[in-house]
């Protein structure tokens, strides 16, 4: 990833920075500036997502890229905030512990690195919320 | 003027190793580092934690606790394991919590006694009006070399405190320093791992810093140990805190809600915050606290606490350092050292 891009991608990626229609109420993330439901009708504001959701589903990845080879396996799931919109995340527990409805909050972790010398990526994951 | 601690979170990672699983793959005797250290196990990050990751937790925490993070001035985060040679870890971490630009950050490194110095320069800024609120992190993922004494300890954790004139759930009394120039532990820039004087670090290093720091707080204060419930120091291990506070006078009662190298292992620049935090979980209005630092090269900062009324509306609204220790995985050796990068791949 290129470091502009990542540079630009920070708020939504450190704090689920979105948007949010202030005309219909819908939640956008990542974040929209035009609502396509109203249109020019729209009123678009910033809106920073709780963190909490729910998976609605998830898949295992036992055979990953070459640069995720230690972290198999790990579980990647759709995750549904409560806010509305659904965003793809890795859920960080055992295989055997993901279930779809799982109720998941937000942690801050590395998300990737441009090998051992570049940019170290963080950003946004789940860990199953026990509360 | 009143300076003090108005909010604090911690972060311990949950991943545990247990002393006897690394002294099993060395052939070392389990039982004689479990009694010379007084550990039993430590903690480990996950593969895609690290000093930044640790730090953010730990802030974020203490916005659970109260803290406003659009009020913050100043942000330092202390740790000798910064994910970067060059890039700062308090401005991922300002950016983390939402801090504004309008701030000054910087990173400190003092062996294991970065992060009360980072409390200390906070409190420099907030009483010079600089900062309204001023953010101090001791955050580290330690690393011993593999068979080297250190590796039975060296583990991952932090705390976050925020310094402010108000809204107080801890007042600051005083705080004082001592400090030398001593070798008894070093990295070089470039090395993996540190290396350290041996035996040579207890006496001159450890006990005479944490000691001398320690009296000149009790005679600036005219205080004795008994006037405080609660006492912390830097724990490398479970046996130099627990042997100065001893010598000091203070019990075993006193230094024990603190006392959590010997479940979790030495979080380094986290130690003694990690410590204060776990004791701030359960003090009551009115307790004093006494907290000693320690960082090799070398030096010690004492600081001398009484706690407020507003305490117990914040000790429950974030994980306390207790409950994150109980929520442990043991790992294997091999898992440990995949996760440890120990093992290289090559991709
Ligand atoms: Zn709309």
């Amino acid at each position: 990833m290129s470091v502009p891009r990542f540079w630009r991608e920070i708020p939504a990626r450190y704090n689920l920075i979105g948007t949010k229609c202030e005309t219909c109420g819908t939640h956008y993330f990542p974040p929209r500036r035009l609502c396509p439901k109203c249109r020019r009708q729209g009123k678009i504001v910033e809106h920073q997502f709780k963190g909490t959701g729910e998976v609605v589903t998830y898949s295992t990845v036992y055979t990953p890229g070459e640069s995720w080879i230690g972290s198999k396996p790990y579980t990647l799931a759709i995750i549904k905030l409560d806010e509305g919109p659904m965003m793809t995340s890795q859920v960080i527990c055992e295989p055997s512990e993901v279930k779809i409805g799982m109720r998941v909050k937000r942690v801050f972790r590395k998300i990737g690195q441009d090998g051992e010398k570049g940019m170290i990526h963080y950003g946004t994951k789940f860990v199953p919320d026990k509360k | 003027m009143k300076l003090g601690i108005s909010a604090y979170g911690a972060y311990v990672p949950r991943y545990r190793i247990k002393v006897d699983e690394i002294a099993k793959v060395w052939g070392d005797d389990a039982d004689d580092y479990k009694n010379g250290l007084m550990v039993t196990e430590k903690s480990v990050p996950d593969m895609d934690e690290d000093t930044a990751t640790i730090a953010v937790e730990a802030a974020r925490n203490a916005i659970l606790r109260g803290a406003d993070p659009k009020k913050i001035g100043a942000i330092y985060v202390g740790s000798e394991s910064h994910p970067y040679a060059v890039k700062p870890t308090a401005t991922i971490v300002a950016a983390a919590i939402g801090a504004p630009n309008r701030m000054t950050a910087a990173d400190y490194e003092f062996a294991c006694k970065a992060g009360t110095a980072a409390v200390q320069t906070c409190m420099g800024v907030v009483a010079a009006g600089i900062a309204e609120t001023g953010m101090a992190i001791g955050a580290d993922v330690s690393q011993g070399a593999p068979g080297d004494a250190l590796e039975y300890t060296a583990a991952a954790g932090g705390a976050a405190f925020v310094i402010s004139k108000e809204n107080h759930i801890a007042v600051i009394n005083h705080t004082c320093s001592f400090t030398t120039d001593t070798p008894d532990f070093w990295r070089r820039e470039g090395a993996d791992y540190p290396r350290h004087g041996g035996r040579f670090t207890g006496e001159p290093g450890y006990f005479k810093h944490v000691l001398s720091a320690s009296k000149m707080m009790l005679e600036h204060q005219g205080t004795k140990p008994s006037d405080y419930a609660y006492a912390v120091f830097h724990q490398p291990n479970g046996k130099f805190p627990s042997r100065a506070a001893q010598t000091l006078g203070f019990t075993k009662e006193q230094i024990k809600p603190g006392l959590t190298c010997p479940k979790m292992g030495n979080t380094y620049s986290g130690a003694s915050m990690v410590g204060l935090a776990a004791t701030l979980d359960i003090a009551k209005p009115g307790d004093r606290i006494f907290v000693t630092s320690f960082g090799s090269g070398a030096g010690s900062d004492s600081f001398d606490i009484t706690v407020t009324d507003r305490i117990t509306e914040v000790q429950d609204k974030a994980t306390k350092v207790w409950d994150y220790i109980r929520d442990a995985k043991y790992i294997d050796y091999a898992t440990y050292a995949k996760h440890k990068g120990k093992i290289n791949v090559d991709s």
